[in-house]
Order: C-alpha cells, then sequence, then structure tokens
C-alpha cells in the first residue's frame, strides 16, 4: 500500500468545543440490569416505614393491632436509656455469633471430608440429608432434655441450624470444580495441602460465602425461637414477657431489632462476597 | 511385551515403546513408538481424534483412567500447557504462574518468566483481563517456572487468531532456543508444525505413520519452496489436498 493519508487541517477554533456528531450507531440490546443504584438496599425498606407512618397517622391501623411508629420509638429510647436493650441484645448477639461460628466450623469440616472423599460423603451426606429434612427447631425438645436449657442448648440449635446451609452450598461448589482444574493441578505436581489451599477452597468459597447468608439468616431465626422458649434474657425474652404484659410497642422494638440484626449481618456477609470474588465476573 | 525390532539402548529423555491406549473396547493408540532427544523439538501431527491428546496425556502422566500397555520414560521435570490456558479464574497472574511453587525464589522465578513472556507489569492482573493470547503466555511462563527437561503441548495455539498465533510461534521459537527443553507439540496445524519443529511425526491408526526431519535452517518461511515440498508431503500423508489445508488448520480438536 502507496497511499498516505494526511489528516485534513481544520482546527478547532479556540474556545470552542469540537462539535461531535450525533452517535447513530445501532447499539446491542441492553441485556444486563445496569449501572448499580447506590444505597439501593436501603429503598425497600424505607417505602415500607413511610407505608407504616401513613397508615398509623391517618388511623388506618389501629395501634392495638401495631403501635404507631413513633410510640415505638419513645420505647426504643427508654429501653435504651435504662440499658434493658442494650443488655439484651449483647446476650443475643453472643448466643447467634457463637452458635453461628460453630456450625460454619463444623459445615465447613463435614463439607470437605464429604467433598473431597466418596468414603466421607458415603458416611456423611447421608445423615445431612436426614438433618435437612428435619427442622432444628423440631429438634428442640430432644436439645433440652440433653443439654438442659442453659447456654449451650441454644448455642447448639442454632449451630444445627446453620452448618446444613454451610455444608450443602460448600459441598455442591467443591465438587462443581472443573476437573480441568485438578488435573493442571497434578501437572504442576501439587501437594495435598496445596491443592486444598489453592484449588479447592477458591472454587468452593462462592459456595460457601452463599451458605454463609442462609446460615446467617437461619441463626436470627433460630435465635428467636430458643430465646422464646427457654430464657431468662436476650432479645427474644424481652418480646415474650412484653407479650404477657400486652406491651404490643416493645414486641415491635424487638422485631425492629432483629430486622436490623438480619440486615447488617446480611450486608456484611454480602460486602465480604464482593471483595473476595472479585476475579468473578457476573452480572453482579 | 514383544522385543520390538531394532530399538537399541538410548540415552534419549523421552522413549515411548509399542504403546497401547484404549478406552473401552476401543484401541486408540496401538503401539506407539516415539523417542525424543534432548532440547528436540518434535510436532505430533494427525487428523482430529486419532489419539494426539491420548498420547500426550500419557506421557504428561495424566492417564491413571486409560487401560493400556508398553513403556514410556519421561524426564520428572515436565510441564504441560494446554489447548485453553487453564488459568486458575481466582488466582492473579503471578500467583498462577507460580503454582506448585513456594518461596520468594518462586516469585521471582515467576516474575522473570512473565518478563520472558511479555507479561510484565500484568502480575497483578486477574486472568479474565487477559486476551486470549495472553492468557496463553501467562501458561508459558507457568511451565516455565518450572524448568522443564520436558515441554508438552497440546495444540496450545489452537484457539487464538491467526495474527497472534504468529506470534506465539515466535515466542515459542525463543524460548525453546533459550531453555533447550525436548518439546512434543500436537497441532493439526502443518505450517505450525513445519515452522517449529526439528522433527515432524504423524500420527494415523494407532501409529506413528510418518517421520519427517525438517532440515530448513533460518527464518522459516511458507513461501519457501522446500517448505512447500515439505508442507505438501505431510498434507498428502494426512490424506488432505492443498485446497483443504486451511480447513485443517481452522478444525479443532
Ligand atoms: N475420556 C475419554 N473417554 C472415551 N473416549 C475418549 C476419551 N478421550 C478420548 N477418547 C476417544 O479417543 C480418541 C482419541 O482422542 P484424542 O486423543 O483426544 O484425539 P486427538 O487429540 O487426536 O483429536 C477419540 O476417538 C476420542 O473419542
Ligand atoms: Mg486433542
Amino acid at each position: 500500500m502507496t497511499a498516505v493519508i494526511t489528516p485534513p487541517e481544520v482546527a478547532p477554533p479556540e474556545g470552542k468545543p469540537v462539535e461531535l456528531t450525533v452517535d447513530q450507531r445501532p447499539l446491542a440490546r441492553k441485556l444486563g440490569p445496569g449501572a448499580p443504584i447506590r444505597l439501593s438496599g436501603l429503598i425497600g425498606p424505607l417505602l415500607l416505614l413511610g407505608a407504616w407512618f401513613l397508615a398509623s397517622w391517618s388511623g388506618v391501623l389501629d395501634p392495638r393491632i401495631l403501635s404507631e411508629p413513633w410510640t415505638v420509638w419513645s420505647t426504643a429510647r427508654e429501653l435504651i436509656a435504662d440499658g434493658r436493650l442494650q443488655d439484651n441484645l449483647k446476650v443475643s448477639a453472643e448466643r447467634a455469633t457463637y452458635g453461628l461460628a460453630l456450625g460454619v466450623v463444623v459445615g465447613l469440616l463435614l463439607a470437605l471430608v464429604s467433598g473431597l472423599s466418596r468414603f466421607g460423603e458415603a458416611v456423611i451426606d447421608g445423615p445431612v440429608q436426614i438433618k435437612r429434612a428435619i427442622p432444628s427447631l423440631a429438634l428442640i425438645p430432644l436439645l433440652v432434655l440433653w443439654f438442659g436449657i442453659g447456654e449451650n442448648m441454644k448455642i447448639y440449635t442454632i449451630a444445627l441450624g446453620a452448618f446444613v446451609p454451610i455444608y450443602l452450598q460448600t459441598h455442591s461448589a467443591l465438587r462443581k470444580i472443573d476437573l480441568r482444574y485438578v488435573e493442571l493441578a497434578q501437572t504442576v505436581d501439587l501437594s495435598r495441602t496445596d491443592f486444598l489451599r489453592r484449588v479447592v477452597l477458591p472454587g468452593a468459597l462462592p459456595g460457601f460465602l452463599l451458605g454463609l447468608r442462609f446460615a446467617v439468616t437461619g441463626a436470627w431465626i433460630s435465635l428467636v425461637v430458643v430465646e422464646q422458649i427457654n430464657a431468662t434474657s436476650g432479645i427474644g425474652y424481652m418480646m415474650e414477657l412484653a407479650r404477657t404484659y400486652g406491651q404490643t410497642e416493645i414486641i415491635v422494638v424487638g422485631l425492629v431489632v432483629y430486622g436490623l440484626l438480619g440486615l447488617l449481618s446480611d450486608g456484611a456477609v454480602r460486602l465480604i462476597e464482593r471483595r473476595a470474588l472479585r476475579w468473578q465476573r457476573t452480572l453482579g | 511385551m514383544a522385543a520390538h525390532s531394532g530399538l537399541r539402548p538410548t540415552t534419549a529423555p523421552v522413549v515411548v515403546e509399542s504403546l497401547v491406549r484404549g478406552f473401552g473396547p476401543k484401541g486408540v493408540l496401538n503401539g506407539v513408538d516415539l523417542t525424543i532427544e534432548e532440547g528436540e523439538f518434535v510436532a505430533l501431527l494427525g487428523p482430529s481424534g486419532c489419539g494426539k491428546s491420548t498420547l500426550l496425556r500419557a506421557l504428561a502422566g495424566l492417564d491413571r483412567a486409560v487401560s493400556g500397555s508398553g513403556r514410556i520414560v519421561v524426564p520428572a521435570e515436565r510441564a504441560v500447557v494446554f489447548q485453553d490456558s487453564r488459568l486458575l479464574p481466582w488466582a492473579r497472574v503471578l500467583d498462577n504462574t507460580t503454582l506448585g511453587q513456594r518461596g520468594k525464589a518462586a516469585r521471582d522465578a515467576g516474575r522473570t518468566a512473565l518478563r520472558e513472556v511479555g507479561l510484565e507489569g500484568r502480575e497483578g492482573a486477574w486472568p479474565h483481563e487477559l486476551s486470549g493470547g495472553e492468557q496463553q503466555r501467562a501458561a508459558l511462563a507457568r511451565s516455565l517456572v518450572r524448568d522443564p527437561k520436558l515441554l508438552l503441548a497440546d495444540e496450545p495455539f489452537g484457539a487464538l487468531d491467526a495474527l497472534t498465533r504468529l506470534k506465539m510461534h515466535e515466542l515459542l521459537r525463543k524460548l525453546h532456543r533459550a531453555h533447550q527443553p525436548s518439546v512434543l507439540l500436537v497441532t493439526h496445524d502443518v505450517d505450525e508444525a513445519i515452522k517449529l519443529a526439528d522433527r515432524v511425526v504423524v500420527l494415523d491408526h494407532g501409529r506413528i505413520a510418518v517421520e519427517q526431519v525438517i532440515d530448513l535452517d533460518g527464518d522459516r518461511d511458507p513461501s519457501d519452496p522446500r517448505f512447500a515440498a515439505i508442507r505438501k508431503e505431510l498434507l498428502a500423508t494426512l490424506g488432505v489436498g492443498e485446497t483443504t489445508a486451511s480447513d485443517l488448520r481452522r478444525e479443532s480438536a
């Protein structure tokens, strides 16, 4: 090729931006959900709160059915002022944390053993599937017999509910790891530990984190139940006590606290998810 | 095992004798004999489905589940490059390169290897941030870090576009000259085989049907008449005329 293309010498006049022709390319159809909206997680809950306000303020909602938001607000401030809310919250949070931690560790270990060895799977998978069919809460009577009505029983109940989703999701993600990566690990002579560290664990991480989200939600649910059955402290106990005195507003405070805890912990797991799974290219 | 006629004791690092492999009742390799000398570059040609990958995987020790017999001698220091770059998507490029190696020395070796394949500065990138050619460069770097005596490559450039493939040929040639491993390159691209290899072998009906030493020197130019003569000969043994050569090249196994 010998032709030399010289750029046309039309310098843009000083101070004036270059005029752009209108972009008339047919753009590819937009299929993804689009750019993320900031703080989008708050929009729905705020709308709900607004509806509650409106219903109470207009009198559509009887305060005996559901207290007004402002009553709940002042009750919450009183509960905080005399320290009852914090104390009970602390007890509840500790129970949930210990139970969840125990459940996560057990679920992860079982998933690894069952995912990496056929024998382990034969031994572990069946019982877990059976446990999955029985709600943890149905096991409470038995757990009370075994462990009494103290803290241990509560922690075990929470753990028993939390380990199942961790196990299921981790195990399934682990089994979905591409065989090609296993082959690669063989060709570079990975040791068992390195294989676990560099291939298995990162490969199963998306499943584990999904399981963790289920487990966290489940932990709060179990907490509510154990605290309303046999407890002398905790948010659930506070609500149960309020029920006997007919104090709807305290019950609502408890519900709001549970809701906030749920939202916050789910948000925390999602944050971990986003940071830990940066290598993925997804719709996200 | 029946003694093979004319088999001399050899010091070659890669020896394959009477190799038989099959999946179920179907035989794929029926007695492959192949020797690769130290630093020798051998290209393995053959139609799709003839057992090239089966042979390469046998040399790589990746065929536990495959039935067969025969003798294989290969050095312990092997590296495998696959058609897909097979980078771990959750590991950054440098961590992928040093997979299976530990310590600071390994990381330095990884950096050096990445520089050698032209990926300097991309150490911290995720695999999905690399182009197909770059991913395959990273896979080459991963094999370099292991300083292999035998490099096994199964259609490593088969998924790349023609222009990138030409660049990768140059790179592989350069790396082979610098590190002098024995190489077995599986390919379905006759030009690629002639351009890179010291010797081309053709696998047909489960055996090595043809061996062709490529004694072209310097830059092997496909328009060189001697190049063209070898290509014609090889294509004939593959049962393909010139016209369908490009189809063969495009076809992937
Ligand atoms: N895992 C397997 N199970 C069953 N058959 C296989 C398997 N791998 C390869 N084959 C068969 O063995 C033959 C040779 O395959 P392969 O070595 O991959 O061919 P090539 O790499 O030359 O294209 C093919 O007919 C293929 O169908
Ligand atoms: Mg193949």
